[in-house]
């Protein structure tokens, strides 16, 4: 099925991706993190979630809205904080898209992924 | 858990594939099967999907430091295997395990057979200090007790003798801390990882209480994350020590470090600051040290002699480090080497960066007069980063080749012989590559002795073992069937 026909299902919320300048919608349920939301819609991101949400990898980067970073009920832990660390293109509003649980309040939310894609002579 | 889609293949850029490869596909070599091997190889067939990849690995088994190097205590590190075996069973992706590239096949041999190659075989040697005392038996690599605790076939007789109180570290890298880590942790913790079986046993009659971790620059400059250093100061059983005079050169700086040092010195103050219980093991930490000499009596090791060394600012991180004329002493019984990998040319054919210890390239691209000539992670960059920058610098890479592919400077209309004629000339050579099926009997067969003796996995560590396994006969029969 096209993705962009897609409408959200019953208890069903939104999440806009932004990457190279593309837009992909998603829909997920409450509790689902980002992560879950991104493998669930087949959206083929490359190397998205490598460690499969165990805090080891920090290729699920993602940078959310002041707003909606603000508003998200958990605050990362030691672990978290340390693995985005090592994220490339870090800003104050970076989070781990597999610690991110989605709900009726952050429906809509759009994140961007930043590039994976970065010149390693840096 | 999850696993990663199984159609890595749903959302593609259909780009090169239809305006490229209209009539032969594009055939890639790539050498190694490590994280840059996987993630070029995923890359590549996700761009280009009529590609067709063989990937030649040295040992019968693939994923290299992700099985020979993350370590045991790591396994959601090693969840990146799921998707690499996802990318292994594409149908145009091929294992070619116990092919040892320079060897039983060379790099013009590949290049005659594709229209290009990718180098992705890492960096598997050591660096020397160049001090004396430095051969001879328990001053080891980091390279070679991980290998050992990790199955490395060739490290799983190196015996270790752990029976002085004291180790000693050399370098204060992720790598000194996973095995200082090791070293450390209760053997009972380890005992549910996939440690070798030989490593556990070792471990569990260990008598080291004491390990330092010693650098040759201030605790300001150190090389290891906060993520490893944690784990360490979570080891209930262990004090992290530091010298008050340490403390204080980070209680200094603490106002002005950028973001991600700043979080490290402060889990380091607070670490050090804990009260030091009696009944513990130590791992102490050392900064301002040179070895300079091992000391040794009868063959055995006493000590390391370390001059000390002094810097200009110990809060700059490019601040210089002089030696002065104070020596300290370390007594100890066992010498481990951390202070870094080394790569080298497998075949005479390539050229080679001896200074920076790397393949020369620009973007990946071989600085060769050969066509179509890659190199990818660790052999390209050098031996540092994590697996996610050796996945940007892989994807760096293909991004080159494609480029290359467009210019018209890959000339995929060249006739190579067919994937067939590749396994009978490998077989000419007395070389039966290992398929991943037949790898996937070996990851069976570890995983059913792993089993037995409640662990996610008992790894093989002997080649003809996986070879008997992978291919299902009795070597030491065919062996005398054949006499
Ligand atoms: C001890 C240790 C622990 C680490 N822990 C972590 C961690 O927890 N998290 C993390 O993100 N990163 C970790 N890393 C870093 C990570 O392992 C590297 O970034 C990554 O493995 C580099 O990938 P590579 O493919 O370039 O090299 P490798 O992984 O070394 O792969 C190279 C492959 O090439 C093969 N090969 C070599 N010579 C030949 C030949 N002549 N012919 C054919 N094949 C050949 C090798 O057998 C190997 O399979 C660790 C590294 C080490 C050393
Ligand atoms: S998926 Fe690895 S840290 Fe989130």
């Amino acid at each position: 099925p096209s993705l962009a026909s897609r409408v959200a299902g019953k208890n069903e919320f939104k999440v806009k991706f932004i990457r190279e300048g593309k837009t992909y919608d998603a829909y997920g349920k409450a509790g689902d993190t980002l992560l879950d939301v991104i493998i669930n819609n087949d959206l083929d991101f490359d190397g998205f979630g490598a460690c499969e949400g165990t805090l080891a990898c920090s290729t699920c980067h993602v940078i959310v809205p002041q707003a909606e970073f603000d508003r998200l009920p958990n605050k990362p832990c030691d672990e978290e904080l340390d693995m985005l660390d090592l994220a490339y293109d870090l800003t104050k509003t970076s989070r781990l898209g597999c610690q991110i649980e989605i709900s009726a309040d952050l429906d809509g939310i759009e994140v961007t992924i930043p590039a994976t894609r970065h010149d390693a002579r840096g | 858990m999850r696993l990663q889609p199984a159609r890595p293949l749903s959302l593609l850029r259909r780009f090169y594939s239809s305006e490229i490869s209209r009539g032969n596909p594009l055939r890639v070599a790539i050498v190694g099967s490590g994280p840059a091997g996987f993630y070029s190889a995923q890359y590549l067939i996700k761009n280009l999907h009529d590609a067709q990849v063989d990937m030649f690995e040295k040992y019968p088994v693939p994923f290299g430091l992700v099985r020979f190097g993350v370590a045991p205590d790591h396994p959601e590190v090693k969840n990146v295997i799921h998707s690499f075996t996802t990318t292994a069973k594409l149908e145009n992706f091929r294992f070619l395990g116990g092919v040892c590239v320079g060897t039983t096949i060379t790099v013009p041999e590949l290049l005659a057979r594709y229209h290009a190659v990718i180098l992705a075989y890492g960096a598997g040697k050591d660096k020397f200090l160049g001090i004396p005392g430095e051969s001879g038996a328990n001053v080891m690599s980091a390279r070679e007790i991980v290998g050992w605790y990790n199955g490395l076939p060739e490290d799983a007789a190196l015996n270790p003798d752990l029976s002085s109180p004291t180790a000693v570290i050399i370098g204060q890298g992720n790598v000194a801390v996973d095995v200082a880590r090791i070293l450390l942790t209760p053997p009972d913790l380890l005992a549910k990882t996939d440690i070798t079986q030989h490593a556990l046993a070792a471990l569990r009659k260990s008598r080291i209480r004491n390990v330092y971790l010693v650098g040759r620059r201030g605790p300001a400059q150190v090389a290891f994350t906060v993520r490893e250093f944690r784990e360490l100061t979570k080891l209930t059983n262990v004090n992290t020590v530091f010298s008050h005079s340490d403390l204080d050169t980070i209680r200094t700086g603490l106002g002005n470090f950028p973001r991600h040092r700043k979080r490290l010195m402060e889990l380091a103050l607070s670490s050090g600051e804990r009260p030091i219980k009696a009944d513990s093991k130590n791992c102490h930490l050392k900064f301002m040290l040179s070895p300079r000499k091992i000391v040794k009596a009868d063959g055995v090791i006493h000590a390391v002699n370390f001059t000390v060394n002094r810097m200009e600012d110990p809060l700059d991180p490019h601040s210089a480090v002089i030696p002065t004329d104070d020596i300290l002493t370390v007594k100890c019984g066992l010498v481990l080497r951390s202070i870094g990998y080394e790569a080298e040319p497998v075949d005479k054919s390539l050229p080679f960066d001896k200074s920076k210890h790397l393949i020369p390239n620009d973007q990946g691209r071989v600085e060769s007069p050969a066509k179509g000539l890659y190199c990818s992670g660790w052999i390209k960059r050098g031996p540092v980063g994590v697996i996610l920058t050796t996945m940007n610098d892989a994807y760096e890479t293909v991004d080159s080749l494609l480029d290359d592919l467009k210019a018209g400077l890959i000339n995929v209309e060249e006739r190579k012989p067919s994937r067939e004629a590749v396994v009978e000339f490998l077989r000419s050579r007395q070389c039966d590559p290992v398929t991943f099926p037949e790898w996937e009997a070996i990851d069976a067969e570890e995983m059913k002795r792993g089993e037995a003796v409640g662990k996610p996995r008992e790894k093989l560590v002997d080649v003809r073992d996986m070879i008997s396994v992978a291919k299902k006969v009795d070597l030491d029969l065919a062996h005398e069937e054949a006499l």
